[in-house]
């Protein structure tokens, strides 16, 4: 095993993009004992979670402005509470999730483009009050009819519709920054899986909040849920077919534990989706299916963090596609 | 405006990270072919610069019991034993029968060791079917035999072997991802090029340590933040060598103004190929690869990955704008399918 191209003489590695070869067969390559090249991710099950209740909150901010838009109040309601809470669980999780969560408003001290993790702290900087202001607008009618608290009972709708609307329109910006947030790395199948990334987490977080909205909102209202985690499926799916497909690295989203909660996250899609569809007139149904989004969600989220994890723990995906593009470029390699 | 170059390509980063009259780019060239694994570097880097103890444990793998950079070993040198000459003309043993000195199941023993280290993920078991793969076949690597070659087996079973020994460290790479996705700040450029963590100012978000493309930044265990070699910035500033270099014995760990160091690189590696070692390569040098060149750079006498090293990084930025469109697109086809979906007739 003097080089990559294998003693029996040609190249063992198909390419991706033929669909077909999802199993690549090991390629010899050298490494030192067998030592991962990169360090793993240290972030822990708190960022897959992220992935998941950012996605959420997301996806309630965009459905309460849709539901406050075409005059559904109870779907409005539910929408701005799943963002309230969803980005409230995204601020614990990210804070508790620093090596020093004392610190953690040091990310406020700068605002840097090449750093995903920074344009995201603006994103929740933003998004996080006005979904605050916007949920907290629904309780207006707990309010007392008169005096100051009158006036803020009248003040409190068009408030919180002007924030929800603001939230809603920063909201496609918190689904998405996440999958540049992951494949701005190192991490073979992570940063291979760029193109792929932010369209398979808009998807799901699509699907998790509509799957919120099915289980909590009047059946008489969820007609747009419906489409819209149909709409929701189709990102997601047409937006992750290649994440198998990229070679090597696509090797962990089909194989192993990650691979088995994609999968998950594909099956639970599905029925949820078609569960959502035929649900008009049942309302245990609906919230089957809405169950089912959200579990397929948080799947997808934990099946594509661990994905990352795998390739980078293993020196094969840092090697092998390093190997092959450098024998590309200057021929085989020369060993003594 | 930003440099043309300012995420990929061939780039001077002091004067692009603003400062005016930066002094020359301050480097290591580590020529690993008189490297002798005495590891003073490791020695002199940690009583400088107070770096805790990182394990005592033997890895069963070489003499190599560091394993790896880690955020409390900002240098490591590794060590490999393989079965074949020095690279002299005639090889000390040719015409014996050599081979392998242990078996691949050693091998994956090896691999799966670990040692606590301090840090996170600090010295992770590795992959047993890689070093087993390895060590199947003539190109074995594994734990060097207790005794002289031929000593305990007899002339029959002895092998011709080479070790190589290589001081790694941080790179201090001219696009460094990990000071492009630090959201802190807290990782910065230097005056000298160099990229240094500001302690005060790390959070532990560990950005850092999934962007790196060597796998050299690591955080600390209990005190939460990242850690690496600073190119001994105090001592630069003071107009000090560093530490490691100061203490090395043979001059492997060389210090100096990056573009002296390029050209002193240049002339030993042709020294070597004239006498007859043809494998001598450099690795991290080249201001056009895809970290537009590394400040700390190495001579090697094997392929980069032998000794641990990515054959050919490239740092992830280079596609970050590519990243962000994706990003917009897909952003926009969130909202709108949501526009859609409430548009659509009410039942
Ligand atoms: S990217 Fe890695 S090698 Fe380069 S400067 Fe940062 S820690 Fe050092
Ligand atoms: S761990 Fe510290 S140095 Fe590394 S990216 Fe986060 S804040 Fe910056």
């Amino acid at each position: 095993m003097t080089d990559t191209t294998s003693s029996d003489g040609h190249r063992r590695r198909g390419r991706g993009g033929d669909g077909e070869q999802l199993t690549v067969p090991p390629a010899d390559f050298s490494s030192y004992y067998g030592r991962p090249v990169l360090k793993p991710p240290v972030w822990k099950h708190d960022i897959a979670g992220y992935l998941f209740t950012g996605g959420l909150a997301a996806g309630g901010a965009l459905i309460g402005a849709g539901a406050q838009v075409t005059g559904r109040p109870e779907l409005r309601t539910v929408g701005r509470w799943t963002a309230l809470g969803g980005v409230t669980a995204s601020t614990y999780l990210l804070v508790h999730d620093l090596g020093r969560p004392d610190r953690f408003h040091h990310m406020l001290r700068v605002a840097k483009l090449t750093s995903p993790m920074s344009v995201g702290t603006w994103i929740l900087a933003a998004f996080g009050p006005l979904a605050g202001v916007a949920a907290v607008a629904e309780l207006a009618p707990l309010l007392p009819q008169h005096g100051v608290l009158g006036l803020a009972r009248r003040l409190a709708p068009p408030v919180g519709h002007a924030a929800g609307l603001a939230a809603a329109a920063v909201a496609p910006a918190l689904a998405t920054y996440t999958g540049v947030l992951l494949a701005d790395t190192a991490v073979p199948s992570w940063h291979d899986a760029y193109p792929s990334l932010p369209f398979v987490f808009a998807g799901s977080a699509l699907a998790a909040a509509s799957g919120v909205g099915l289980i909590a909102a009047p059946a008489t209202q969820t007609a747009p849920l419906r489409r819209l985690a149909l709409a929701g499926a189709t990102v997601e799916m047409v937006g992750g077919r290649r994440l198998e497909r990229l070679g090597l690295t696509g090797e962990p989203y089909a194989r192993g534990r990650s691979g088995r909660m994609i999968t998950a996250g594909r099956v639970l899609l599905t029925v949820g989706t078609a569960a959502a569809l035929v649900s008009r007139c049942s309302r245990l149904l609906a919230a089957i299916a809405g169950a089912a989004l959200v579990a397929s969600s948080v799947a997808t989220r934990f099946g594509v963090f661990e994905a990352g994890r795998v390739s980078a723990r293993d020196p094969k995906y840092t090697v092998v596609p390093q190997r092959e593009r450098l024998d590309e470029k200057n021929g085989p390699a020369i060993r003594p | 405006m930003p440099h043309a170059n300012a995420l990929y390509g061939p780039l001077d980063p002091a004067p692009d990270a603003g400062y005016v009259d930066a002094p020359p780019r301050m480097g290591f060239f580590t020529d690993t072919s008189v490297c002798i694994g005495c590891k003073a570097c490791e020695v002199a880097c940690k009583e400088w610069n107070l770096v805790p103890e990182s394990g005592l444990d033997l890895l069963g793998m070489s003499y190599d019991n560091t394993g790896a950079l880690t955020a409390n070993s900002w240098r490591h040198v590794a060590f490999v034993e393989q079965p074949r000459s020095t690279g002299q003309e005639i090889p000390a043993f040719e015409g014996q029968p050599d081979g392998p000195s242990v078996s691949p199941a050693t091998a994956a023993v090896g691999a799966r060791t670990s040692s606590d280290t301090g840090t996170d993920p600090g010295l992770p078991p590795g992959s047993p079917a890689a070093a087993t793969r390895m060590s199947a076949g003539p190109e074995f690597l594994g734990m060097p035999g207790a005794q002289p070659p031929g000593r305990g087996s007899g002339a029959q079973g002895r092998t011709d072997f080479r070790w190589l020994m290589m001081s790694d460290v941080c790179k201090h790479c001219t696009h460094a991802a990990c000071l492009d996705v630090c959201p802190t700040g807290s990782l910065f450029r230097t005056e000298f090029g160099t990229v240094v963590v500001q302690e005060d100012i790390c959070n532990g978000c560990g950005y850092c340590i999934s962007a790196c493309p060597y796998g050299v930044i690591d955080q600390r265990k209990g005190d939460g933040r990242a850690w690496k070699c600073t190119l001994c910035y105090d001592r630069l500033g003071a107009g000090m060598t560093p530490a490691c270099a100061q203490a090395c014995p043979t001059e492997s760990i060389q210090y100096g103004p990056l573009e002296e160091l390029r050209e002193r690189a240049a002339a030993r590696v042709e020294t070597l190929h004239e006498r007859g070692v043809p494998e001598a390569r450099l690795y991290g040098e080249d201001p056009n690869d895809g970290v537009g060149g590394d400040a700390a750079f190495f001579l090697l006498l094997d392929e980069p990955e032998v000794y641990g090293l990515p054959p050919d990084p490239i740092v992830t930025t280079r596609d970050l704008p590519a990243m962000w469109k994706r990003a917009g697109l897909a952003a926009m086809t969130m909202a709108a399918v949501t526009v859609v979906a409430f548009l659509g007739r009410r039942p």
